[in-house]
């Protein structure tokens, strides 16, 4: 492993960390008023490692729906990850079969965000700058679920310090990332729509997948000629990267 | 507080665990398996991380308070020019000085 890379990695992964921070902290203190042991908090935040989803589980398990249903869920917050990972796939082809397992193990969306950042800027993706980013996320995130669910409850309301701004403001940040891409706008514009429409009517998490969908419809259907800039762009990119 | 395991939790737990997992992989997995990607395809995936990214946006911004939509509107036009860092700041003072003097 390269140690440059490594710590390159790192350095990426602080804003995240602290942006995601108070989640786990959220997630450790709801997970235990909706009667998750300690244990249970570690163990899902350690297997599971989707912030969004953990707390749509949660939620569910302390409205007491049945588990088949929680289970579900919880794949249909995280089906994006499905999407994230075949946008990766050329990224990481020249990865081992267990680098690649560990690193699809961590692919949330922020590491997804900044590695197809790195890759398109033509830095190659090495396993060692992708560890670097991911593995302070996910210790992270399972320690401070941990000392959520102990502390969790005298932090109160994370509205009280302004903490529930900062995921979407973070989400926004990841997306503006994303504007010189071709189709930019009417992707985010159909995406926005779809999604607080969803959200509105059939509800959490399901305006997830509608908004994304729609957003990645709305791309397919628009005309070949930008899909083929688009198609040599990416080329580009891929080539710069080897 | 305990650290103790409840038989149906866990169960819930690690199949959540292998379901998110497949999501994980399954695009990868998928991907590998078609020869040639076609150019609309290759559109669709190209969109996917602005469009997945701007569902977790939309809804906050439309859900949530006045102080959440100004926020997300300075941090647009921060996020324009500045990195990261300042632009969370800049929304995060933004929300925290309306809620402050503003209620």
């Amino acid at each position: 492993m390269s140690r440059s890379e490594f710590s390159e990695g790192i350095t990426r992964s602080i804003p995240i960390v602290v942006s995601a921070s108070p989640f786990a902290v959220l997630f450790g203190a709801i997970a235990i008023a909706n009667g998750q042991t300690i244990g249970e908090v570690a163990l899902t935040s350690g297997t599971i490692f989707a912030g969004a989803s953990q707390l749509v589980g949660i939620e569910l398990f302390g409205h007491h729906v049945p588990a088949w249903l929680i289970v579900l869920s919880i794949f249909a917050v995280n089906f994006r990850h499905v999407l994230y990972s075949a946008a990766l796939a050329p990224f990481v082809e020249h990865f081992s079969a267990s680098q690649k397992a560990a690193t699809f193990f961590l692919l949330t969306d922020p590491q997804f965000a900044e590695t197809l950042k790195r890759a398109e800027t033509g830095t190659k993706v090495t396993f060692a700058w992708y560890m670097g980013l991911g593995l302070p996320i996910f210790v992270a995130w399972v320690l401070l679920s941990v000392v959520g669910a102990y502390f969790g409850r005298l932090m109160g309301d994370p509205a009280r310090f302004g903490f529930d701004v900062l995921l979407p403001i973070y989400f926004l940040a990841l997306v503006l990332g994303f504007r010189r891409r071709s189709n930019f706008l009417p992707v985010v514009v159909v995406s926005a729509l779809a999604s607080a429409i969803a959200h509105k009517t059939v509800g959490s998490p399901w305006h997830v997948s509608i908004g994304a969908l729609a957003g990645v419809l709305a791309a397919a259907l628009m005309p070949p000629a930008k899909a083929e800039e688009a198609k040599s762009a990416s080329g580009a990119a891929a080539e710069d990267s080897q | 507080m305990n650290a103790h395991f409840n038989p149906e939790m866990v169960a819930i737990i690690l199949a959540s665990a292998v379901a998110t997992y497949v999501t994980r992989i399954g695009g990868y997995v998928l991907i590998r398996k078609m020869k040639n990607i076609p150019p609309r395809m290759e559109a669709a995936l190209n969109a996917v991380p602005a469009a997945v990214l701007t569902t977790l946006v939309a809804p906050a911004f439309f859900a949530g308070g006045i102080e959440v939509k100004i926020a997300l509107a300075v941090s647009l036009l921060a996020g324009m020019r500045l990195s990261t860092i300042p632009m969370l700041l800049a929304g995060w003072a933004v929300a925290v000085a309306i809620r402050h003097f503003g209620g």
